[in-house]
């Protein structure tokens, strides 16, 4: 296999997020009819189906929900990038975020509920440890 | 109101099954079909409706057509894994209501042979687009989903590797039972725990095998089942449910779709869970069969660690014998097993199972209900099915 399965393929609608993060911010959606937030970001609002949704930037703390440390993927880069830590993190705001761990050597350091902050990996939003935090 | 009509499982067939390099997954589907009709004794040109997926642009039409079917009722309900549960659900609700006499669901696959031959990658690419584009940059592959929820239940409930391997133990000992298996040496807990890393917590012999095969099963109206070779397993009830595709839609990593089509089939087939004297859970992971264990009232939410321990699930002296031939962990995986669930529940219930047959604690007669409940994608969909003589 050649080529990169990690690319993400914006669109019309999307293309603010990944703007906004290949300049360093973290988007979310809010509902401005039912006050509630969501991601992955859609037009509309899920919860109610409003249309009156927009964007908002997030503060970039999460804590982990859960993970798992890939040892094994054949699609190229991912081969290369083995292992790494896959991680599904709950924003500060509410929504839930499928995401990677990264600067953490081994998931041995890593524990629910650890407290987590956004950075950017190549214009991608991924999640660190915060420094000397609980959990961390 | 009319009255609906009862439904019966009347022919059940595996294609060949494990290594299969020189067919193709077409041949397989018409292979497991023509014996499933065989093994009910009834003439092909009854068979009006036709329920197939995972082959073909317009599926089922292509599948159809290899088998040389124009059928008056159709459907391609394609939920993953779970899809055939659905599918005989839709199917018995069709029949119930007169819309079709005999219908078939046909499955076949060669995902082992494909990967082998270099025809696809073991880890498969789902797409970049949509929703998509929000997992793609993170490599969440299949085992690492379902190893992140295997995580949360050790977290929430303190449920341990040990007992998840467990799992993948009792399943290869009932393969050790099942000459169509195609793993079949006992392994141990130690053994499981020690084998190659995938996704952790779960090394290999936590995730399924890679295999080649197919299924087959017919579903008649009662009317016809007097002309059948076989003895009917009635379709007594079902649910559906269908749950997230995203992870992170997902609420509640330790409860899977099933707490909803289980408690919905049992409901419709007025059966409790403890009335069953068997399971066949879909298995692509050891966690799968542990949380849907829980899910579909068997044990208390986060108690199936320990449900899972002492040897409960084992065909030969367990209190519930689960996944009796083997399942997804050691006998075969295609790709979607949830019809090979069926298959093996109908041969459990006839009395077919050789020496993996279950047999009722106490007076050692045949089962007569059993439960199927399949699992499609990562906890995304879930339907399960209860059958009974
Ligand atoms: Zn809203």
């Amino acid at each position: 296999m050649t080529g990169r399965f990690d690319l993400p393929e914006p669109d019309a609608f999307t293309r603010t997020y990944w703007e906004a993060a290949a300049e360093g911010r973290l988007l979310i959606r809010r509902c401005r009819a039912c006050g509630r937030t969501h991601h992955y970001p859609r037009e509309f609002c899920p919860h109610c189906w409003s249309e009156d949704a927009v964007w908002e930037p997030a503060s970039g703390r999460a804590t982990l929900y859960t993970w798992s440390v890939v040892h094994r993927n054949d699609l190229p880069p991912f081969t290369d990038r083995t292992p790494y830590v896959a991680a599904v993190v709950d924003l500060a705001e509410g929504p839930r975020m499928m995401t990677e761990v990264v600067g953490t050597g081994s998931a041995g350091e890593l524990s629910a509920g650890a407290e987590l902050e956004v950075a950017f990996r190549e214009g991608i939003p991924v999640f660190r440890v915060v420094p000397g935090a609980p959990g961390g | 109101m009319v009255a609906r009509r009862k439904v019966a499982v009347v022919g059940v067939a595996l294609s060949d099954c494990g290594r299969v390099d020189d067919a193709t997954p077409y041949a397989l589907h018409a292979q497991a079909a023509r014996r499933a009709l065989a093994d009910s004794g009834l003439d092909r040109s009854l068979v009006d409706g036709f329920a197939s997926a995972g082959l073909g642009t317009l599926a089922p039409v292509e599948v159809a057509e290899y088998l040389g079917l124009r059928p008056t009722w159709v459907d391609s309900t394609s939920v993953g894994g779970a899809t055939w549960e659905v599918m005989a659900a839709h199917a018995a609700d069709a029949i119930a209501a007169g819309h079709a006499r005999v219908v078939l669901l046909a499955y076949g696959s060669t995902a082992r042979a494909d990967v082998r031959a270099g025809r696809r990658t073991g880890t498969l690419s789902f797409g970049t687009r949509g929703p998509l584009q929000f997992e793609v940059p993170y490599g969440h592959t299949l085992i690492a989903k379902y190893a992140m929820a295997a995580r949360r239940h050790m977290i929430e409930y303190g449920t341990t590797i040990e007992q998840l391997a467990e799992v993948a133990v009792q399943a290869r000992a009932n393969a050790a039972l099942n000459p169509e298996a195609m793993f079949r040496t006992p392994v141990t807990v130690d053994e499981v725990l020690v084998g190659p890393m995938i996704a952790d917590p779960f090394t290999k012999l936590h995730c399924c095998v890679r295999s080649d095969g197919g299924a087959a099963v017919l579903l008649a109206a009662e009317e016809y089942v007097r002309d059948c070779r076989t003895s009917p397993v009635w379709v007594l009830g079902s649910g559906e449910h269908v749950s997230h595709a995203a992870m992170s839609e997902w609420p509640d990593f330790t409860v899977s779709p099933a707490a909803v089509s289980g408690r919905l089939a049992f409901e419709r087939a007025g059966v409790r869970p403890d009335e069953m004297d068997f399971a066949e859970i879909y298995d692509a992971f050891t966690y799968m069969t542990l949380v849907t264990l829980e899910d579909l009232g068997f044990c208390g939410k986060g108690e199936g660690g320990a449900f899972a321990e002492k040897g409960r699930l084992r065909v030969e002296g367990g209190e519930l014998p689960v996944n009796t031939d083997g399942g997804g962990l050691s006998a075969q995986h295609p790709g979607m097993r949830g019809l090979f669930l069926l298959v093996e529940a109908v041969r459990q219930l006839r009395g077919e199972g050789g020496e993996r047959q279950v047999r009722r604690r106490g007076d050692g007669s045949l089962p007569r209900l059993g439960v199927a409940s399949g699992t499609g994608g990562w906890f995304c969909s879930s339907g399960t099915v209860v059958l009974g003589v």
